[in-house]
């Protein structure tokens, strides 16, 4: 049950193509990630949603193979 | 998930102003993510309603079905989704927790 680091950064800028993404290996065995995600899509959208559209990303990895992610969204400025 | 799981979780989160879906219990979490968000909601004396999803398997698919959230835990105030471990500290951390809780008339420390 690990994830490669550029696995879940390939799979969010797949969904939010702007994304800047930070990924931190926290424990170092690929499966406790934090990541800070900041995009403009975030615009107007709630804390709630923004995560969620992280998660959408990842599709059915959140939860499952990927056990742990600790995840940051900001949105992006111009 | 079955009708009974929903019902349950609604009936749940109706009846109680403030409900956490955790893994564990709020005595003893167990998972570092559900305990701190009960150490957030500890500090701030407010009283919920422990639910653990590790005690029906079928809840805590459910849960995750029901919010449209894949992790766990989850905190629920007035009905509302708030969100996860991460959301929820992070409002802590802002201090929008506290208003947040003011806003809902939950009664915590100010």
């Amino acid at each position: 049950m690990a994830m490669e680091q550029s696995e879940i950064e390939r799979l969010i800028k797949a969904s939010l193509p702007d994304a800047e993404v930070e990924i931190i290996d926290l424990a170092g065995d690929n499966n406790h990630f934090s990541a800070h995600v900041t995009s403009s899509t975030f615009e107007g959208k709630s804390r709630i949603q923004q995560h969620k559209m992280v998660y959408d990303a990842l599709g059915d990895k959140m939860g499952g193979i990927l056990h742990a992610l600790a995840l940051k969204t900001s949105i992006k400025k111009d | 998930m079955t009708d009974q799981t929903t019902q349950m979780i609604q009936s749940t989160i109706d009846e109680n102003s403030v409900v956490l879906f955790m893994k564990g219990s709020k005595e003893m979490p167990q998972c570092g993510f559900s305990s701190a968000v009960v150490n957030a909601l500890a500090y701030l004396e407010v009283d919920f309603k422990d639910v653990n999803v590790l005690e029906d398997g079928e809840l805590r698919d459910g849960i995750k079905v029901f919010s449209d959230w894949p992790t766990i835990p989850q905190l629920y105030v007035k009905g509302e989704f708030v969100g996860g471990c991460d959301i929820v500290k992070e409002m802590f951390e802002s201090g929008e927790l506290t208003d947040y809780l003011k806003d809902k008339q939950i009664p915590h420390k100010e």
